[in-house]
This record gives C-alpha cells, sequence and structure tokens, in this order.
C-alpha cells in the first residue's frame, strides 16, 4: 500500500468510561473490561475567566482532548497546525437558535451567532494556545473523523510539520436529537509527526481505499463498537485499540463514500 | 508548492449565473444587491439573492439532498460546461481518484429553521422526513456532488467560516501532492437563510445601504449567496489551462472570535506564506482582491496588513459591493473573477464605493479598468480568526 506515512507522538481520548489515555489504554487493549461510566466536560483553563464560564460543550470537548495530546507530547502548541473534525457544529447552539428562530421575536444573541460556526472550537484553540499557525475545521458527516486523520497527515508530510488532530462529535438537544441521533460525547486527539522520535507510538501508512460503511474495522468488545457506530469522531476507536495494544494491524475507516485504510506499525 | 492548473471554473452569485455573464456585470459595474426580500426576513438590509432556485429542485434519486444550498450548488455545476469537464476527468482519472473538497458555513441549515415552523405541537419533534444528513450536515454539499457524478475519491467540507472555500485550494493542493488522488474539485456554496442574516444583525455588522468596501463611510457588510466550483489538476497531466494557483497561505490572528486583529497581523501573515508558496515577491502581484466585507474593523485591519507587505503600489480591490459577502462562498467566487481579471485582462470595479478611505492608504480602486494583469492574490478571511490567501497567475 502506497500512500502518506506519519508517525503518532501522543494519543488523548474523552468519553463514557474512557477518562483519559492513560486510564483507558488497558481497556482499549483488551487488558482490563470495559464500564460505561457518564462524565462531565470540563471547562478550558487556557481560557479568559469570561471565557472559561461560557465556553460551550463542544469547545470544552475539543479543548480538553487538544490540550491533554499536547502536554502527552512535550511540544509547544502554539507552533502547530491544528485541524478539527466534526460532524456538525455546536448542537446545543445550534439548537438554541433555531429555536430562537421559529419565535416572532426572532432574537439571536451575538455570543450565540459567532459560537454556532463550525469553527469555533478551532477558533478557541488557537486564542487559547496563541497560535497564528492556520486551523482548518471540517466535516466528512459520518466520516469526519478519517477526513480530518487524511487532511493533518497531509499536512504532516506535504509541510513537514507536527500537526495535531482533534475530532469530536456531542449529542444534540432534541428535536434535533430525533433527526440526527448521536449517542454519547466523544473527542480523540492525536499529534502526528513527519518523523519517527523517541516518544512515537506508532508509524501509520494512511491510504484511500475503495471500501463500503459495512466493511470499516469494527471495536469487537460490544460497548465500545456501540460508541463507534452512534459517535462520527468514535469511528476512531479502532485505530486507538491498535495503538493502546502496540498492535501491528491494517484498520479500515469510513470516509465519504470510500475507505481510508490505515496501517498501524507499533514503535 | 507547485502550480496546479484550473482546468475548468463554474460559479453562480447574484450577478448572475455562468462566467459569461459574471464578467459582463463586473465590466459594467452592475450590482447584484437589493433591499432584503429574502423569505420573511424583516431587515433593514440589501442582500445578494440569486433568483429562481426554485427551478433547480433536485428530485429522483437525489431529492434527498434537496436544499436551497445544494439547488445553488446544482444551479453552479449546470454552468460553464463544468458538468462536462467533470465527466471527462472521472474518464481520465477514474473515479476514485478525483478528490472533492469544499467548504460552507451554514450549508442547508434553511432546510431545518423552516421545519422548527413545523414541529409536532404536543411532542415538539420534527417533521419526520427532514434529512438531516442530506440538508443541514456540514458536509451535504460535497456528499451531493459525490452521488450526482459517481466520485469515490476523498472528500470532505472545509467549515472556517469565510475562510474556507480559499483554504480548500490549500487542501487540494496537499491531497494531489501527497498523491492522494489526481485531481480535485474545490469550490462550495452558501445560500441566504435566516441564522446568517439575524446573526450578523445580533453583531451590529449588517449595512442598511448597500455595502461600501473601503469607503470612508462604509457601515458593514450585505449578504450575499452563491456558488461556485473549480477542477484543479497538474499541468502535466492536463490540457493547457490560462491560469494556474501558484501558492496558498494559511494563518490565524488569535485575536478575537468574531473580530479582526487591529493591525491585520494574521492577514498579513496569510499573504507572506502565499507569496513565499509560490516562490514570489510582492512586487510579482498586479492585483490584490481583498477581503473587504464593508465593516470598519475589518477594512482597517486589511488595509494595515496589504501597506505592511505591499504599500500602497499594487491595485487592490473588493467585488463585495457586486456580490454582498457570500460568506464561505467569498473565496471560491473571488478565485474565479481573479482568473477572470487574468483572462480578460481587467481590474474589478467596487460599485457603492464612490471614494475610497484615504485613512486606509491602499491603492483601492472603484471603477472597472484594463490592465495587464498576471498574477493576483485574493484574501479571505473569516470568524474564529482564520486566514487564507490564494495567488493564481498566468500559466507559463
Amino acid at each position: 500500500m502506497t500512500g502518506v506515512r506519519v508517525w503518532v507522538e501522543a494519543a488523548e481520548l474523552l468519553g463514557p468510561g474512557l477518562p483519559s489515555w492513560d486510564t483507558a489504554r488497558a481497556v482499549l487493549a483488551g487488558h482490563e473490561p470495559y464500564v460505561h461510566a457518564d462524565f462531565t466536560l470540563p471547562p478550558p483553563p487556557q481560557l479568559s475567566p469570561a471565557e472559561r464560564r461560557r465556553a460551550i460543550p463542544s469547545v470544552r470537548l475539543a479543548l480538553a482532548v487538544g490540550a491533554a495530546a499536547i502536554a502527552g507530547s512535550g511540544l509547544d502548541p502554539a507552533t502547530m497546525p491544528a485541524v478539527f473534525a466534526s460532524s456538525g457544529a455546536d448542537g446545543q447552539t445550534i439548537g438554541g437558535i433555531l429555536s430562537a428562530l421559529a419565535l416572532p421575536s426572532r432574537e439571536v444573541s451575538p455570543t450565540g451567532f459567532h459560537n454556532s460556526v463550525h469553527n469555533a472550537p478551532s477558533g478557541y484553540w488557537s486564542l487559547a494556545v496563541r497560535s497564528r499557525e492556520p486551523v482548518t475545521s471540517l466535516s466528512a458527516h459520518d466520516g469526519s473523523f478519517a477526513a480530518g486523520l487524511l487532511e493533518a497527515a497531509a499536512q504532516t508530510v506535504c509541510d513537514n510539520v507536527v500537526v495535531l488532530l482533534v475530532a469530536y462529535d456531542l449529542p444534540y438537544p432534541e428535536p434535533l436529537h430525533g433527526v440526527r441521533p448521536i449517542a454519547a460525547s466523544f473527542g480523540v486527539a492525536l499529534v502526528l509527526s513527519p518523523a519517527r522520535s523517541a516518544r512515537s507510538l506508532a508509524e501509520l501508512r494512511i491510504a484511500t481505499i475503495p471500501m463500503s460503511v459495512d466493511e470499516a474495522t469494527e471495536c469487537g468488545e460490544p460497548r465500545l463498537e456501540w460508541l463507534r457506530r452512534g459517535n462520527p469522531a468514535a469511528r476512531s476507536l479502532p485505530l486507538l485499540q491498535a495503538l493502546a495494544a502496540s498492535r501491528g494491524e491494517l484498520v479500515r475507516l469510513q470516509l465519504a463514500r470510500g475507505g481510508l485504510g490505515v496501517g498501524v506499525t507499533p514503535c | 508548492m507547485r502550480p496546479l492548473a484550473i482546468t475548468a471554473s463554474c460559479l453562480v452569485s447574484s450577478l448572475g449565473a455562468g462566467r459569461p455573464a459574471t464578467l459582463a456585470a463586473l465590466q459594467s459595474g452592475a450590482s447584484g444587491l437589493a433591499p432584503c426580500r429574502f423569505e420573511s426576513v424583516d431587515l433593514p438590509t440589501h442582500v445578494g439573492e440569486v433568483q429562481g432556485l426554485d427551478k433547480w429542485r433536485i428530485a429522483g434519486k437525489l431529492a434527498r439532498f434537496d436544499s436551497r444550498n445544494n439547488r445553488l450548488a446544482r444551479m453552479a455545476l449546470a454552468q460553464d460546461g463544468f458538468a462536462g469537464a467533470i465527466e471527462d476527468a472521472r474518464r481520465r482519472y477514474g473515479a476514485d481518484r478525483i478528490g472533492v473538497f469544499l467548504g460552507t458555513s451554514t450549508s442547508g441549515i434553511l432546510h431545518t429553521e423552516l421545519a422548527y415552523r413545523h414541529r409536532d405541537s404536543v411532542t415538539g419533534s420534527l417533521p419526520s422526513d427532514l434529512d438531516y444528513a442530506g440538508t443541514q450536515s456540514t458536509f451535504s454539499v460535497a456528499d451531493y456532488i459525490v452521488h450526482a457524478f459517481g466520485l469515490s475519491g476523498p472528500g470532505l467540507v472545509v467549515s472556517s467560516a469565510c475562510a474556507s472555500t480559499t483554504k480548500v485550494f490549500a487542501t487540494a493542493a496537499r491531497m494531489i501532492e501527497s498523491g492522494l488522488c489526481d485531481a480535485a474539485i474545490v469550490g462550495g456554496a452558501d445560500s441566504l437563510c435566516l441564522t446568517t442574516l439575524y446573526g450578523f444583525n445580533a453583531l451590529q455588522l449588517l449595512a442598511e445601504a448597500p455595502c461600501r468596501p473601503f469607503a470612508a463611510e462604509r457601515a458593514g457588510l450585505s449578504i450575499g449567496e452563491a456558488a461556485g466550483f473549480a477542477l484543479l489538476e497538474r499541468p502535466d497531466r492536463a490540457a493547457p489551462a490560462p491560469v494556474h494557483v501558484l501558492g496558498v497561505g494559511e494563518s490565524s490572528d488569535a485575536h478575537h472570535m468574531s473580530a479582526p486583529h487591529p493591525e491585520g497581523a494574521g492577514a498579513a501573515l496569510s499573504m507572506a506564506r502565499a507569496l513565499t508558496a509560490a516562490r514570489l515577491r510582492p512586487v510579482d502581484i498586479d492585483y490584490i482582491n481583498l477581503h473587504g466585507t464593508a465593516t470598519r474593523a475589518g477594512d482597517a485591519a486589511e488595509g494595515r496588513a496589504v501597506m505592511s507587505l505591499f504599500g500602497s503600489a499594487t491595485p487592490c480591490g473588493s467585488t463585495k459591493g457586486h456580490t454582498g459577502h457570500t460568506l464561505a462562498a467569498s473565496g471560491i467566487v473571488e478565485a474565479i473573477i481573479a482568473a477572470l481579471a487574468i483572462t480578460e485582462q481587467f481590474i474589478p470595479g467596487s460599485p457603492h464605493t464612490i471614494v475610497a478611505d484615504p485613512a486606509l492608504e491602499c491603492r483601492y480602486v472603484t471603477r472597472a479598468a484594463p490592465a495587464l494583469i498576471t498574477r493576483v492574490l485574493s484574501n479571505s478571511f473569516g470568524f474564529g480568526g482564520s486566514n487564507a490567501s490564494l495567488i493564481l497567475g498566468r500559466a507559463e
């Protein structure tokens, strides 16, 4: 398989029963049982007190996993381009605006509007880490994680830089949940490097492959598989399982109509 | 970066459908802006609305994609021989070797806005026939094109606000450079919706009169809608094309979510990076297509950024007075206008801007004029402090 080659310098995640990479690693590797547990989204410590209080759920989730991944890499986030992948914009904010627009008064708050853009988390990220490096916010619906991985890997290789990838999706409030069900919140972050280092977890070889949705690699563990199917960012779980287990594997991820083949070679 | 040939392009905006109609409107100084009559919107502002979109309803096998945004995309794809160019590229490269990298900000959210008026009076639920993935989903416009043309290469939609469809040129260049695809469809669509109009109104950024970019009396923006697409290929694998993509630069402001850095530091960095990517100096640029939305702060910041890099020698202008601010679509619309400036040898004017604000110093062009244009730099800046600059040049 040809394609692009990058190294994973750090990984982080936040989801039900998966409070951090260090804690979840044994679960993902299959050494410990998975136990579902609800979790709260921490306010982002990097933002100003006013911004912190008002931080919307998607910003909290994206900044939490992004910052934790960087902390695990020992690298400076201000020097790093970042790619943010999510199937949609912040559900709580969008739901509030849609409700307001259905009323005669049609009152949209200025803050609500600027938080409604898909790139609100990536914008707050560049504010939080004071970075002038590019941030890109993207979607490929249920294939958003794979699309983000492809964009981040292409940046890593073409620009010869370390790139942060953050993918996150959260449940929408009703009535949006009824037309776009997302089962639980899940966020993941990977730090990708164009060269192997002493801290590299694994080498990834990434290529596009012909594939239908039901040919994507599954999780094995039924509750993790429920999470994978229920959240676009959690489509990353089979890749995270291979990384956690230090297992050489070809992981197949859904992307638009085709798929991504990700060859994982542990370091 | 290695140059990419623009082998086909198409667009629709309030100026008209297709490149010839757009060119005629640009050269005659016409504006697509008119008092807002969109849907039930009751705001004292002008908009650049595309008329007749009902005729582009999406039916049959692709009916689930029917939204104002995808109708706009469909209308654009039918212009300028673009659909035929995609078919041809698919035959030459294979369906799995063509990437689809598009941009939008609000996608088909109008569809859901209207559905919210028809919620079940007891349960509050939305109509059961609302197809979220086909309409409101950010990815919908790419999904629609992938299905309409039977493509299976990599696809994604960048939603970095108003920088989106300039950033996709960088994405496409990287994907082709790394061998992940051989050709790419870039561009996108953004359509009028209540979220955008009432949202910008809440930010007090809408002008009552048609927008007047870079004028001393500028008072905010006029919202427009548009769709546009371009086919990018490696020059050594394509038929000769008159205009090439020479470089793209990207940066962040890291200043504020919805206000630009006052000195335009992020904007200057984005332009400088585009020049570096194209291996050019400021003096090599014949015309700068400004983001120029006509907000007080935005134009001032961009003017400072241009002055810091180019001084007052390089002519610059904004076409927002023609089209309104088409938000995430503005990058592709203005890339196609920049290509027209190169092939048709002219600098566009700026309807509604009578005299440029002397405080902004740079050489702002208010009336369309013939000019020898070899290379154009085009800016797109968005919420979240996301900046992108594109350089197009005559193929050598």
